[in-house]
């Protein structure tokens, strides 16, 4: 007879409500890193003897997951108070407890400010940034404390789990993920119901199957899965447990990057209090479901979020991937079929068991079903973690939620999918963000990562950036990875120098379309997309540098020249006692000069400056 | 059940062919590969081999044909444009990476990069040279194999071979991406690291990255020295494989036209490392009585094999009284040339007596270089030339092996049996000595000469487990090949769990015949088989006794010098010791 | 330097350190990154002779340890400063302009090309891909405490203040 998990549920209920009012305070990595953790201490130091008003007749911290407005960071929200509040300081806590909480009067200043209107506003709900959000996989994130079970409990944590041992039908689980149209959400976007189905299918010469969640977010600007991994480990954890019931595993590993620690504590905290409620380990629920996880510490590769590559990571070996096929559903893990999907898909799982597949089939776009977190950063005024319907087009997300570009500045591109995406330019602003669109136009939802770029960021460069990464991350195994990535890098870097010939470039581009073709894995593979979408959108900027030796955005450095505007010089001699080269000489009183021989146009003079007279050319 | 697929259009069978590459190579078509060798794990690396393959529904990939399984109903489609693309852009960035000194090379002409840069028509490299910071040091340290890691294509061959062959894998990858490289641990040389110079990772090498010691210059001076005496010997496993460098088929024995090659070439006497072979079965063969009858030092291991030897002094030298205090037979054969051969011929002294081995192995390079193996510094074997290096010596004589006559060997060390020629394939050591032991216990011939069980050279024969009947008396032989299996029998021994008396251990996948100083044959696995075949057809057909006891010049030997086997001479002369020899091996930690 | 004394401190007794964590991980290759990780945490780096050493003890070979501790970027071989400070060169930070915050720690620590840990052995420079702290780009990361929004400035004051700490 399967445990009743309502009695559980109702006493973590009971639990949080004894909590009082909840003061819920931000300690994802990016909160912490402003302090958020003292100013949870300070909470707690009020603690039980704040008699709030109202109700209530206690306080409880209560340190979260990240809230995703990771821009406004340290936040403080009190949802019973309906109260925001926006990059709190530590010396801001007496007056939030005081005036607020005591005294019933909010903090006006520590409310967030809408740019569009310069209000304040105070209702979480009522915030752009979270208003215009559909919040799935994210849904808990920010709401509980991921380190103490009963908070996820009391919010429907593990029923999923608890529904799917109690029908006790392992295809029905499959068909539910099918139907509700789930894809991966690690960067290929493959059908996550047909890849289960697979392995459930697939025969184990031992019987035994692996579930492996990849939480190698790699891509350098996206951090969902380490959000979902710090701020609702639980939700991982029981989408993990479902998945192994649905394909036969008793087995499964989670491998995180290494550069996430704090995701590595609350993972290992998560299990340890799970196995103690019997929702993951041995005889499950009293059902005789059987379901270890293991923590897997990666040790710096971006390759290994390449399935194959992060299997033998976890044997023991250089992340070099493997060919395919064998697919890992059939020979994965120790040779065993294995289902490897990625913490974002896997987060999904307790709500559309939950909700139903029509439900989440009902969320975006006609082939691209359910929400997407993308990491919103660059140039942009709100940046942070966000959870949309798929479909949901470039020009919501960066003037709506994302709040439009900072500083005024003119929109100049959008990188999608990281590394082994593309840029996007102002055509594509009215482009559903789906699987499909995206790809279509040369870029990819990848892990969801999106960087917006600004007049002042030069497109070249950034391509020599993405190439500079992905040399640096190829595996070396195959030829065209290795030696075609080293040599595109060497050409972009040619261009940013102003050093390359035309040939240089349709050399890059035939490069380009051969290391794409030829690649042993999906790195190589996409390693030339922001390469090719550059060149395809901003073909004229590469040619500026090349033709004419000059950089529109004023960015390369080889290209730039900086001069003394003559009349505006007043001779103070500031900058000639700045410069690190000794290349900027005068007489006080006249105006200066830089020899250009010998400037390494490091730009210090031109901050140094009192009268704005140095110019960058 | 026959499937079927298509090639270039062509409808095909395949059955059990594990990858698509080899269905291709069946059926008359082919595309280039690096890092494919049939013998070792796919690895996918090069993209040289790569296809398009077309699905029933239309739907179409590029992939790797080395790697993926073929399918019923694809169309796979070898010389597209696309795909001719990618291998030439492959190309020129190798190309680019690459030491281009050619002409220069020991692989000139051999080299698996320059053969398709030349078919693929590369000609201009448009990407830059490598640094000149990042050249690397060419390694020389070590007796039989040269490492320039500035021509490696990090195909990982090597890597491979070492690992899946001989186990401890000295060789490895190290960092990553474009800096990756292939060596040793710590970017120490080989002299420095456990190699047990086997040379199979210069087997496989499609490049010059891995070479060998290339010793045809010393032996051509040695010769022109009007004060020496040069004396050679030639190894059973070379007369099947050297034919194959002069367009003659693989197994076929050329070791007449050897004999008069290596007169027309100057040595002064020409003798067959095969006599020295049946010498061993009788020191052997007496040993390993004597040891069942002790129960002493039990199982015995064969010790012809230098590789296998040096692996056991380095990785388990608590073992070394398993080995057969037997020289190989290169070695004693070097000791009579030295020892006895002043005795019966006028003119030949031990200082002007220069050695020369032509062996289808590396590993010999190292071991005449032990000191073990040596008097007063002065080598008992002064050189030894593989079978490559042999064959460029006849080339540049000018000598044309396949139509000169064929010539005898020198006595008194020219004669052998069919015993001895055995000993180039895995089992042949087992065997020889089974049939020369039967006589010396039993005092009767063996019933039947052949004892097949104990014959294979493919990869399913690495590891095989029989027992003989000497008239009652069971006596169990494991004979492998690979350390990798010769691991797995020390492993049962050290358990407790090894009933066998005698381990025969070839480090070389096969035996010699597969020698890492034989022409290459890693992408044609058939060679091996065709060699061994050879050797056994001599054995059958060609010798008059197939017994090493039945050897006259043997018998003769024994009663003008040296009395009997494992006497007090031929213990000074034809045994040795072990261990000691080797520093810096990692058990010295 | 003070790394290199410790090393030699820890080596006098042998491996028993290595030894009781590959006890701990059952000497087992699946666990080889595991093993390294903890004799980095143990010695700050891996000391060429132990990764030779765990070649004798474990089923693998030298040169296949040594392939995988220089595969990934998170080994070093080595010694690392006291202070590893780490700078997100992720796309956010990359834009935001953490170059010129990276030149402005080489130039406050005098580290030549090629050099990443300084000549007093107190500070270690690395860049890493992206530490996932997006919003708060450029950061970085010394020890485990993380810094946003650097600027040069900034970077350079606090510098100072871990070099004031060191001479108390």
């Amino acid at each position: 007879m399967i445990q009743d998990i309502t009695p559980i549920q109702k006493a973590a209920i009971e639990k949080v409500n004894a909590q009082g009012l909840r003061v819920l305070i931000c300690a994802g990595t990016g909160c912490v890193a402003n302090g958020s953790l003292e100013i949870v201490k300070k909470f707690e130091e009020y603690g039980l003897t704040v008699n709030p008003l109202g109700e209530k007749d206690k306080m409880t911290a209560v340190p979260t997951g990240c809230h995703g407005f990771c821009e406004q960071g340290v936040l403080v929200v009190i949802p019973d108070l309906h109260v925001t509040y926006v990059r709190v300081k530590l010396a801001d806590v007496d007056e939030i407890v005081n005036e607020h909480i005591i005294g019933g009067k909010p903090v006006e200043r520590l409310l967030y400010v809408d740019p569009a209107t310069g209000e304040h506003v105070q209702k979480n709900e009522n915030i752009k940034f979270y208003k215009e959000q559909t919040r799935v996989s994210l849904a808990n994130c920010g709401h509980l404390n991921p380190e103490v079970i009963e908070e996820t409990i009391a919010m429907n944590g593990y029923e999923a789990l608890h529904r799917v041992l109690e029908a006790n039908d392992p295809q029905a689980v499959v068909d539910t993920v099918l139907k509700s149209g789930l894809r991966g959400r690690g960067g290929g976007g493959f059908p996550t119901g047909s890849k289960w189905q697979f392995t459930k299918n697939a025969v184990s010469p031992t019987g035994k199957k692996y579930v492996v969640c990849n939480g190698d977010e790699g891509d350098p600007g996206a951090f969902m899965d380490r959000s979902i991994m710090e701020g609702d480990p639980h939700k991982l954890l029981e989408g993990m447990a479902i998945a192994g019931f649905a394909i036969g595993a008793d087995e499964a590993y989670i491998y995180v990057r290494a550069e996430y620690p704090m995701a590595i504590k609350r993972l290992r905290i998560a299990i340890a209090q799970a196995e103690e409620m019997h929702f993951l380990g041995e005889n499950i629920m009293n059902t005789g479901f059987n379901f270890t996880i293991h923590i897997k510490e990666g040790a710096g590769a971006f390759v290994c979020g390449e399935e194959t590559a992060l299997i033998a990571s976890i044997e023991g070996e250089r992340g070099m991937p493997r060919p395919k096929p064998p697919f890992p559903a059939n020979k994965g893990l120790f040779g065993m079929p294995t289902l490897i999907n990625n913490v974002e898909t896997l987060a999904n799982i307790p709500p559309i068991i939950l909700k139903g597949a029509d439900w989440f089939a009902n969320l975006g776009s006609e082939k691209s079903k359910g929400t997407k977190t993308f990491a919103v950063t660059g140039e942009i005024n709100n940046t942070g973690l966000i959870e949309i319907p798929m479909g949901t087009t470039l020009r919501e997300i960066i003037y709506e939620i994302g709040g439009g570009i900072r500083n005024g500045k003119k929109f100049k591109a959008v990188q999608i999918g990281g590394p082994s995406g593309g840029c996007l330019t102002e055509e594509h602003l009215d482009l559903p963000m789906d699987y499909d669109s995206l790809t279509a136009a040369g870029a990819m939802v990848g892990s969801g990562g999106l960087v917006v770029m600004n007049e002042d960021t030069c497109i070249v460069e950034v391509a020599r950036f993405f190439m500079n990464f992905t040399q640096n991350e190829s595996c070396g195994k195959c030829t065209p990875c290795r030696e075609g990535t080293k040599n595109m890098l060497k050409i972009l870097t040619k261009i940013t120098k102003g050093q390359a010939t035309l040939e240089d470039l349709d050399l890059l581009e035939e490069l380009a379309y051969a290391v794409k073709d030829g690649s042993l894995c999906g790195l190589g593979k996409t390693a030339p997309n922001p390469v090719l979408s550059t060149l395809k959108y901003f073909r004229d900027e590469y040619i500026e540098h090349i033709v004419n030796k000059r950089c529109p955005a004023g960015v390369c450095t080889a290209l730039k020249t900086i001069e003394i505007d003559e009349e505006l010089c007043k001779g103070c001699s500031k900058c000639s006692r700045t410069c690190p080269v000794g290349a900027i000489s005068g007489e006080i009183k006249n105006p200066f000069k830089i020899d250009q021989e010998k400037c390494i146009k490091c730009g210090a003079c031109v901050s140094s400056c009192p009268f704005k007279a140095i110019k960058v050319k | 059940m026959a499937k079927t697929l298509f090639i270039n259009g062509k409808e095909v069978q395949f059955e059990n062919e594990p990858n698509l590459l080899e269905v291709i190579r069946k059926n008359g078509f082919n595309v280039p590969t690096f890092c494919y060798r049939p013998d070792l794990t796919q690895f996918g690396a090069c993209r040289m081999c790569v296809v398009e393959v077309v699905y029933p529904n239309g739907r179409t990939i590029v992939n790797s044909s080395c790697t993926m399984p073929p399918e019923e109903g694809i169309n796979v489609k070898t010389n597209t444009d696309r795909v001719r693309k990618i291998r030439k852009t492959v190309l020129e960035l190798l190309l680019a990476n690459h030491d281009r000194e050619c002409t220069t090379c020991d692989k000139s002409g051999n080299c698996e990069l320059q053969k398709y840069s030349e078919e693929y028509g590369v000609r201009n490299i448009r990407y830059a040279k490598k640094d000149p910071e990042n050249y690397a040091p060419i390694d020389h340290s070590n007796p039989s194999i040269v490492r320039d890691p500035n021509k490696c294509i990090l195909c990982g061959a090597c890597v491979r071979a070492c690992q899946e062959y001989q186990g401890h894998a000295v060789l490895g990858f190290a960092n990553r991406g474009s800096k990756t490289t292939v060596g040793p641990v710590a970017g120490k040389a080989l002299a420095d690291v456990d190699c047990v110079y086997c040379g199979q990772c210069k087997a496989v090498c499609p490049t010059g990255a891995l070479t060998l010691v290339n010793e045809v210059d010393k032996v051509w001076n040695e010769i022109n020295n009007p004060n020496k005496k040069v004396v050679v010997q030639v190894a059973p496993a070379v007369r099947v494989a050297l034919g194959e460098m002069f367009d003659m088929p693989a197994g076929e024995n050329v070791i007449g036209k050897i004999y008069s090659a290596m007169r027309k070439i100057g040595f002064d006497l020409v003798f067959d490392t095969n006599f020295a072979a049946d010498l061993t079965i009788m020191e052997e063969a007496t040993e390993f009585i004597e040891r069942v009858t002790k129960g002493e030092n039990l199982p015995l291991f064969t010790s012809c094999c230098q590789a296998w030897v040096r692996y056991v002094e380095t990785q388990h030298p608590e073992m070394i009284n398993h080995l057969s205090s037997c020289k190989s037979p290169q070695s004693m054969l070097s000791s009579l040339a030295k020892y006895i051969l002043p005795k019966t011929k006028e003119g030949y002294t031990k200082e002007n007596t220069v050695v020369v081995s032509i062996m289808p192995c590396t590993a010999k390079k190292a071991e005449i270089k032990r000191k073990q193996l040596t008097d007063n510094g002065q080598f008992d074997t002064d050189y030894v030339l593989t079978t490559q290096e042999f064959a460029q010596m006849i080339k540049s004589a000018g000598i044309d092996l396949k139509t000169i006559e064929a010539e005898e060997a020198d006595s008194p060390f020219g004669e052998y049996t069919g015993a001895a020629t055995i000993f180039g394939a895995s089992g042949g050591v087992a065997e020889a000595a089974a049939r020369t032991a039967y006589y010396l216990i039993t005092g009767e011939e063996i019933a039947s000469d052949d004892i097949v069980e104990l014959r294979g050279v493919d990869k399913h024969a690495y590891n095989k487990d029989v027992v003989l009947d000497i008239k009652g008396t069971k006596v169990k032989v494991k004979v492998v090949s690979t350390l990798v299996e010769a691991e797995k029998a020390i492993q049962e021994i050290k358990a407790g769990t090894a009933d066998f008396q005698l381990l025969e251990v070839m480090a070389c996948p096969g035996g010699c015949v597969n020698g890492g100083g034989q022409p290459t044959s890693c992408n044609t696995p058939e060679l091996r088989v065709k060699r061994a075949e050879g050797l056994y057809n001599e054995d059958k057909c060609d010798t008059e006794f197939r017994k090493s006891h039945k050897n006259k010049d043997i018998i003769k030997l024994y009663d003008e010098y040296l009395e009997k086997p494992n006497s007090h001479l031929a213990h000074e002369l034809l045994h040795t010791t072990y261990a000691d020899e080797f520093k810096g091996s990692y058990k010295d930690l | 330097m003070e790394v290199e004394k410790n090393f030699k401190t820890a080596f006098a007794g042998g491996f028993g350190v290595v030894d009781s964590i590959l006890e701990k991980y059952e000497y087992k290759k699946a666990n080889l990154i595991a093993i390294l990780q903890a004799i980095q945490g143990e010695y700050n780096y891996l000391p060429e002779e132990v990764i030779i050493y765990l070649g004798t003890k474990m089923p693998l070979s030298p040169a296949t340890i040594y392939g995988v501790a220089t595969f990934y970027s998170q080994f070093s071989l080595d010694p690392k400063g006291k202070y590893v400070i780490k700078i997100c060169d992720g796309t956010a930070c990359h834009v935001r302009g953490s170059m010129p915050v990276l030149n402005a720690i080489k130039g406050k620590l005098n580290l030549k090309e090629g050099q990443f840990t300084s000549d007093d052995g107190l500070f270690t420079v690395e860049t890493v891909s992206c530490l996932g702290a997006c919003g708060l780009a450029p950061v970085i990361v010394i020890n485990e405490k993380v810094y946003p929004k650097m600027t040069s400035d900034a970077v350079k004051t606090i510098i100072d203040t871990l070099l004031s700490e060191e001479r108390k």
